[in-house]
């Protein structure tokens, strides 16, 4: 690093500035900023999928709001996502990107939680950032799982009635939360009503705060360096500074991500399947979106060993347990060396990964 | 300047030349179609206002001294049916700012609530408060079947 860093004002005699700067600490900012390092290793790559998350998200408000221009919940849902498509000028490729982009977002939100995972990126002092990390993932899933049933056709018809079954699993109280949700005993227009409400408003406002919550806390914490980099002695660790460096390959990382969603948006428009009959079987070959698949075949398979209720609760027992390791990884993985605990802590990982992968693959294989 | 960093300067501004280009380029490719998508309502309704011609079917029943509103295209107009037989067919837009006007037959005027305009019900005149110009008149043809409203 340069040793000439040491920030004096710049003397800028700009009247313009110094009143905008006395009233917003400009210059304590750009300070900050000059101070800020990214670290360079061979693992950096991994960084840039939080900042492609964050910018996919952007693209879902965007979108989403320009959706809201003509969608209209209820009873007219289908027929409204049906002009949306049909009729108004380029409603297909704005309809194709939010849900292109919606899909980009869930796959790099998990490219970047697992790329913390195996960086050990959730140990002291950033275990908050993992949680909300969580939390943020545990909302964006809702977001999918709502958003699908909004255009009321075939697929999110039955993806919404069979998605409603695993609270309903749950013992005792499980069928009144999946009625709830359901707003009655059927998927209908309640259903959709109320499934807009969360997409676009009790959804956003849990999700923002937090996701503003995480951000700072990547602020004040900085990247972390995986441990055996941050193993070696100072002299030896390389870092960019964030600004303009590290900003300048973040914002091309999303031109060529803005860039992948309008190729797969325009080439592969995403199609709009017939309206939701309840009367009408289920099509063939029917399966549950990508990032839903394993939990589903997970479920399925465990049903074949333990048919029945019991084998329900069972894999939601294993569930929620696999998930509470998950969330609690920081507060077992703690040390700063490598030892016994992160070994295991590894390991672990491996496991969920390995297990992902193989459950979507089989659930595929399945539904072929 | 030496040539050589002269030519330097030259190359550095036909760069940044061509990338600003290509900013631009690439900004209108994403911001057309999120402008037509906005504008489709509006283009429809053009569409719309291109009609020259409403046919109000079984509106040749309407009792004298009532009025009967319909939409010639997307705009409002009104279709009066007067005591001494008249048939009149007028816009029903206040040339003021725009509100819906009403006939009152009793006091035998067009009315704008809005503002307190006054439009007289066979010529669709001006006659008091603020509206700057008259109600536009169509042409109207009763047969047996229906009214037939056309652009005069």
């Amino acid at each position: 690093m340069s040793t000439n860093t040491i920030s004096k004002p710049v003397a800028k005699a700009n009247p313009l500035y110094d009143w905008v700067d006395e009233r917003l600490g400009v210059s304590e900012m750009m300070a900050f900023a000059r101070h800020k390092t990214v670290p360079v290793h061979a693992q950096s790559f991994w960084y840039y999928w939080g900042g492609i998350s964050l910018f996919l998200f952007l693209v879902q408000c965007f979108t989403g709001v320009l959706l809201l221009v003509y969608y209209r919940p209820g009873a007219e849902a289908y027929e409204s996502v049906r002009q949306i498509t049909f009729v108004m000028h380029f409603g297909w490729l704005i309809r194709s990107a939010h849900a292109w982009s919606a899909n980009l977002m869930i796959f790099s939100v998990l490219v970047h939680m697992f790329s913390v995972y195996f960086m050990k990126a959730y140990r002291k002092p950033r275990e908050f950032g993992w949680l909300s990390g969580m939390a943020l993932l545990g909302i964006a899933s809702v977001f999918g799982f709502s958003g699908y049933l909004l255009p009321m056709d075939e697929l999110s018809y039955f993806a919404t009635k069979v998605g409603l079954e695993i609270p309903s699993a749950i013992p005792w109280i499980g069928p009144a939360i999946a009625t709830m949700l359901r707003g009655g005993p059927e998927v209908g227009e309640f259903t959709v009503q109320r499934f807009f409400a969360l997409h676009v408003v009790v959804l956003p406002a849990l999700f923002i705060p937090l996701l503003a919550f995480h951000l700072w806390l990547v602020q004040r914490h900085g990247n972390a360096a995986p441990p055996s980099i941050e193993a070696l002695p100072a002299s030896q660790r390389k870092s960019m500074p964030f600004f303009p460096n590290f900003i300048r390959k973040d914002l091309a990382m999303w031109l060529i991500s803005l860039n992948v969603l309008a190729l797969l948006a325009s080439v592969f428009p995403w199609a709009l399947g017939k309206q939701a009959d309840s009367l009408v079987p289920a099509p063939a070959g029917i399966h549950p979106e990508w990032y839903f698949m394993s939990p589903f075949e997970m479920l399925k398979l465990l049903g074949n060993i333990l048919p029945g209720e019991a084998g329900e609760i069972a894999g939601l027992l294993l569930f929620t347990l696999g998930i509470a390791l998950w969330i609690l990884i920081p507060f077992y993985d703690t040390a700063k060396e490598s030892g016994q605990r992160a070994r295991a802590a590894h390991y672990f990982g491996l496991l969920a990964v390995v297990l992902l992968l193989s459950t979507t693959v089989i659930g595929y294989w399945a539904t072929r | 300047m030496p040539p050589e960093e002269e030519s330097d300067l030259k190359t550095r501004r036909a760069f940044l030349a061509a990338a600003g280009a290509a900013g631009l380029l690439y900004t209108a490719a994403l911001a057309y179609p999120i402008y037509r998508y906005l504008a489709s309502p509006n283009e429809m309704a053009m569409n719309a206002t291109a009609v020259t011609e409403v046919t109000l079917k079984d509106a040749q029943k309407l009792p004298a001294g009532s009025v009967l509103m319909f939409k010639f295209g997307t705009a409002p107009a009104m279709l009066i049916h007067h005591v001494d037989e008249r048939w009149i067919a007028l816009t029903a837009v206040c040339t003021h700012l725009g509100c819906t006007v009403q006939y009152e037959p009793q006091a035998d005027r067009i009315h704008c609530a809005c503002h307190g305009g006054v439009y007289n019900p066979y010529t669709g005149a001006n006659v008091s408060g603020p509206p700057p110009k008259p109600l536009k008149t169509f042409k109207v043809a009763v047969n047996e079947t229906g009214v037939e409203v056309s652009r005069a």
